[in-house]
């Protein structure tokens, strides 16, 4: 069984997620192990074997097109870390 | 008599006798909750005052007209905080029902109070918890379990009558097991998952947690029904799960699966549990070896697939447009990343972190989708076994309630815990966990989980059998030393 | 030293997004409206508040099947969504639910018509071809927010978050600008057509991001590409697509090489520009939404998107060349318009003339209609009218002149053109008698021109079939009062 050495930091962006050198240490170390418990699953024969995505075989669960009120701008808004003019402000984005 | 310990039949006829009013009970769990909340810390937050002006309102003909029901912290109750044990959802402020909410009502209960848990419902211990640990009612030194631990804990110390959980990989079952209650996972697609906040959304289900089982059922009778908001719930009919209890359980036939039964598994559970099998037959049923042989591979594929999801359905919480803000932000990447930072607690990003890495570039195929064809075979696994009985009995944790703090910086052994219930979630089936006896020896006596799992859809069974057990034994009649 | 633009050849692919016609958003209720104030069109769903979940629009999936059998593609029996993981603040879930192995819609092409090509590139050969552009896929997936930009910070709107959008994505077919426009072109006629979007690029209902390269002509391998993002007119693209290949040129033939990168065109000063150079890991995480079931589409969703299926305007114009005998241009004209095509179909049913019923709709129907403001489909002409007009000209009854006066009335009164004619007693006289006694008239007045069409004069003709005219008061059918004086002076 060999080591699994997961990127950390690389993962940590990906995931949105600031990260201090000890927690890329602490994580990475036990990361690694829980992916070493779950290599066992790499091992196991599951030629032919359909996946489960979902537990009730059910398929084509739509709605019709009918429109339903919105909640007013203000309700929208009220969790809003900061707003204005009804709109979400955040920090500049840059493209 | 102390109407706060009181089950729901009980109260039920004395509202409708008109000897007392809904406001008498929630007084009587406020009480406790005054009394004993600063030692459980089973409640992150109340409203009295909005709770007794519905329960003024309550009509008391109604299956549950005029019962309180209290809310694990991770289901959407408009104008209620819903923080999820979370720093990141600190003064969120819900603007929606949850669906099981909505049917709560409808059957005439009276939501009350926010149950804490582990962050986003991500433990077995209570630990993760933003607010601090949950404690056991019957030793305050361990562990309720979790994550639906508040929810076990005010269950089981009469800080409600009854509550909902959320079960992702037993956090109903284990917590009801830890603090002596019952809890009922109930099928997949059984109860909607509109308005709880998501885990790993192909296994969460919302259940009920109580002191008696045919309180589960009354419960699980309100909550249950199909959702057209919710994809995933199943359109099949809800029978009378209250009614159908009392049917004993002669000419039953369960499986008993001998994989459940391990090395290391602490010795008062396997002979609370194998007693409790011992029972059953002696009451008439037919007690028969099976095999579940994908076992082995629960844990495995359980912590590829919820952290996978979970990795997704936590992205959402960024700071845009709700919850916790970093301030010192240079740009919208760098207010992601430290929102994320401070809002987030370490089993949090753990989960985060092994999630995002197993559905990266590369490793999909090797991890994700090995885990969902591992799933397959465990769900034919059950299949197979309920081929030749009725349900299944196991332990519900390898061992009873653990000490706080025993096992936060072993991930493994805490997921290891998680060995007998997370199957039954993988299958998608239903599964009930009730008190069958209690350590001895030196020390507190902790009580002991017998899980019942059954076929999909067929709750009516689990909740029978459970019921038949309960009623032949004392161990539902015992109170943590509070 | 420049290199030559010959020497290379470009290499375009297109990623089309449309928006899709529904009257609520793809998951959740919310209206699917243009211009509302901030957030008014929003909920808990399409906020992607904590606990929500998605439900499908049916009729989305139904039109972007429908969209995939216009456009021959295949449908598959099993579709899902996925979600495609990457953290954006206009994305309320920071995933989007797309699909990724499993679309509704693969393969498929569209057909570039000659007509679909830019005025100015018509006559090419290349307009002539009848090029073929393979599609790839068809896929469904949900729109994002509009942000806005201020000095420190951005505001977002989340009216648009979840609205239905198709991706119509192109194999790397494309050959040159003017074939991305009408590409474009032939492409936005057939939606809103079909009915499943109204593409109105101005409301950026349809935007594009083009893939762009250039090779070495006669080389294989594709070069190094670029892309263009969220273009928002058609000749937009086309300009764009020109400025960045002969950029790429330029680079090349100077021994440089092309960064893949993603660019922006800004059309006011005409040049692309690099948006992101470095470009960001796309680690998208994709995997099925666990919180969405399976799209069965044998399942009702493909019968019922065959129930909805038009004539593609390429077809319809080229039944109208070769049933009506109308001019290739005529019936690309006619086809462009389905309210045009359907009045001209009427009209012209059971008309001996169609192709003169075409020329009266496009002229001078056309041009009344745009004079007056009105558009087909309120037409005062019914098309059965028309077609009554232009069958009283074939046959003689008036003359075009007189022809002009009556469509004059039935625009504005909507009368019916033999009625018309009648009162105004407008109808020609075709009485051999009537007209032979005027054609005397005028040869006996008029000597000196009678003898000069003897003597092989033949203007005089015209000359003297004026004055029948005159005498007539216009009412004499000219053909016939020619006829009757040159018989009556070849008889002498
Ligand atoms: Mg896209
Ligand atoms: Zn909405």
């Amino acid at each position: 069984m060999g080591t699994v050495n997961i990127d950390v930091a690389y993962v940590a962006h990906l995931a949105r997620l600031k990260v201090t050198q000890e927690e890329v240490e602490a994580f990475g170390g036990q990361l690694d192990g829980v992916l070493r418990h779950i290599e066992a699953l790499t091992r196991l024969d599951l030629a032919g074997i359909e996946p489960t995505a979902h537990a009730a075989p059910i398929h084509n669960v739509f709605r019709a097109d009918q429109p339903r009120p919105s909640i007013p701008p203000s309700e929208a808004l009220s969790n809003a870390p900061l707003a204005a003019n009804d709109l979400f402000i955040t920090p500049k984005i840059v493209e | 008599m102390n109407l706060a310990l009181e089950p729901i039949s009980t109260l039920r006829a004395r509202l409708r006798g008109r000897e007392i009013c809904p406001r008498d009970i929630l007084a009587a769990i406020r009480e406790r909750v005054e009394e004993l909340n600063l030692a459980l810390n089973a409640y992150v937050h109340h409203d009295w005052d909005a709770a007794m002006a519905e329960a003024d309102r309550a009509d008391l003909s109604l299956p549950l007209g005029g019962i309180p029901v209290a809310i694990k912290d991770v289901i959407s109750v408009r104008g209620q905080p819903c923080t999820c044990g979370s720093r990141i959802l600190q003064g969120h402020v819900a603007l929606y029902d949850a669906t099981v909410i909505g049917n709560l009502r409808r059957s005439g209960a009276i939501p009350v109070g926010r149950l804490n848990m582990d962050e986003f419902a991500m433990g077995s211990s209570n630990e993760n918890s933003f607010y601090g640990p949950c404690r056991n009612p019957w030793d305050t030194s361990r562990a309720p379990g979790g994550s639906s631990g508040g929810s076990a804990a005010a269950v089981a110390a009469g800080l409600a009558v009854a509550a909902l959980g959320s079960d992702t990989g037993g956090s109903i079952r284990q917590p009801a097991a830890f603090c002596g209650c019952v809890g009922l996972k109930p099928t997949y697609g059984r109860v909607s998952r509109y308005g709880l906040v998501a885990f790993a959304s192909s296994l969460d289900q919302i259940g009920p947690l109580t002191r008696t089982v045919e309180d589960a059922a009354i419960v699980l009778g309100a909550i249950s029904g199909h959702d057209p908001a919710d994809c995933t719930s199943v359109d099949t009919g809800v029978p009378d799960f209250a009614a159908s209890l009392g049917g004993g359980v002669r000419g039953l036939r369960f499986g008993v699966p001998k994989e459940y039964f391990i090395p290391g598994m602490d010795p008062a559970v396997e002979r609370a549990v194998r007693a409790a099998i011992d029972h059953l037959a002696h009451e008439g049923a037919e007690i028969v070896e099976i095999s579940l042989p994908h076992t082995e591979h629960a844990i495995a594929s359980y912590y590829i697939i919820a952290p996978a999801e979970a990795s997704s359905n936590l992205a959402r919480f960024d700071g845009v447009r709700y919850g916790h803000r970093a301030k010192d932000a240079t740009d919208v990447i760098d207010c992601y990343a430290k929102t994320r930072q401070q809002g987030f607690g370490k089993e949090v990003k753990r989960r985060i972190l092994l999630g995002t890495y197993v559905l990266s570039s590369g490793y999909y195929d090797a991890y994700y989708l090995r885990a969902q064809k591992v799933r397959t075979l465990m769900r034919r696994d059950f299949e197979r076994a309920f081929e030749t009985c009725d349900a299944i009995l196991t332990p519900t944790a390898p061992s009873p309630a653990f000490k706080l703090g025993e096992k936060l910086d072993d991930p493994i052994s805490m997921y290891l815990g998680d060995v007998f219930t997370i199957a039954v979630n993988m299958a998608g089936i239903c599964g009930i966990s009730l008190p069958c006896g209690f350590t001895g020896g030196a020390g507190a006596r902790l009580p002991i989980g017998l899980q019942i799992i059954g076929k999909p859809f067929d709750e009516a069974t689990i909740l029978r059998v459970a019921h038949h057990y309960e009623q032949t034994t004392p161990w539902h009649r015992e109170r943590p030393p509070l | 030293m420049s290199p030559m633009k010959t020497d290379y050849e470009p290499v375009i692919g297109l990623e089309v997004h449309c928006q899709v016609r529904t009257r609520s958003k793809m998951f959740c209720g919310c209206r699917t409206q243009f211009g509302e104030a901030p957030n008014a069109l929003t909920c808990p769903v399409c906020l992607g508040h904590p606990g929500v979940l998605p439900v499908p629009n049916r009729e989305a999936i139904v039109r972007t099947i429908q969209t995939g059998l216009l456009l021959s593609c295949d449908i598959d029996e099993f579709c899902k969504f996925d979600r495609k993981n990457y953290f954006y603040p206009d994305m309320p879930k920071n995933y989007q639910i797309s699909q990724y192995d499993m679309p509704l819609c693969r393969g498929g092409g569209v057909t570039l018509d000659r007509f679909s090509f830019p005025k100015d590139a018509q006559d090419s050969p290349c307009a002539a071809a009848r090029k073929r552009v393979r599609l790839t896929r068809i896929h469904l997936e949900e729109d994002v927010a509009k942000s806005t930009h201020f000095e420190t910070t951005s505001g977002i709107d989340f009216n648009r978050a979840g609205t239905p959008l198709m991706e119509i994505v192109t194999e790397a077919d494309i050959a040159s600008p003017e074939e991305a426009f009408a590409f474009l072109t032939a492409l936005r006629l057939m939606l809103v057509q079909a009915g499943v979007s109204d593409a109105d690029m101005e409301k950026g209902q349809l935007r594009c991001d083009c893939n762009v390269s250039v090779r070495p002509r006669g080389q294989r391998a594709f070069g190094t590409k670029c892309e263009i993002k969220n273009m928002n007119s058609i000749s937009g693209v086309r300009r764009a697509l020109a400025y960045e290949i002969e950029r790429q040129i330029e680079v090349l033939g100077a021994g440089g090489r092309i960064t893949q990168e993603t660019r922006r065109w800004d059309d006011g000063i005409g040049q692309t520009s690099t948006m992101r150079s470095k470009e960001e890991v796309h680690d998208y995480r994709y995997f099925p939404d666990p919180d969405l079931m399976p799209i069965k589409t044998s399942d009702g969703l493909l019968d019922e998107a065959r129930t909805r299926l038009i004539e593609l305007p390429i077809d319809r114009a080229d039944r109208y060349t070769r049933a009506f005998e109308v001019t290739e241009y005529d019936a690309s004209v006619l086809a462009s318009d389905l309210d045009m095509a359907l009045y001209f179909e009427r009209a012209s049913s059971g008309a001996s003339n169609p192709k003169g019923i075409a020329n009266y709709l496009l002229n001078d129907l056309l041009s009344a209609l745009t004079s007056s403001g009105k558009v087909i489909a309120d037409c005062p002409v019914r098309p059965e009218a028309l077609r009554d007009l232009v069958s009283l000209i074939d046959g003689g009854k008036i003359n075009s002149k007189q022809a002009k006066e009556v469509f004059k009335e039935m625009f504005e009164t909507g009368a019916a053109p033999a009625d018309i004619v009648k009162s105004r007693g407008l109808e020609q006289v075709s009485d051999t008698g009537a007209i032979e006694a005027l054609a005397r008239q005028a040869i006996d007045a008029h000597p000196g021109p009678a003898q000069d069409f003897l003597d092989g004069k033949a203007s005089a003709l015209n000359f003297l079939t004026g004055q029948v005219m005159k005498l007539s008061k216009g009412k004499a059918n000219p053909k016939l009062a020619s006829d009757i004086i040159e018989r009556l002076l070849r008889s002498r």
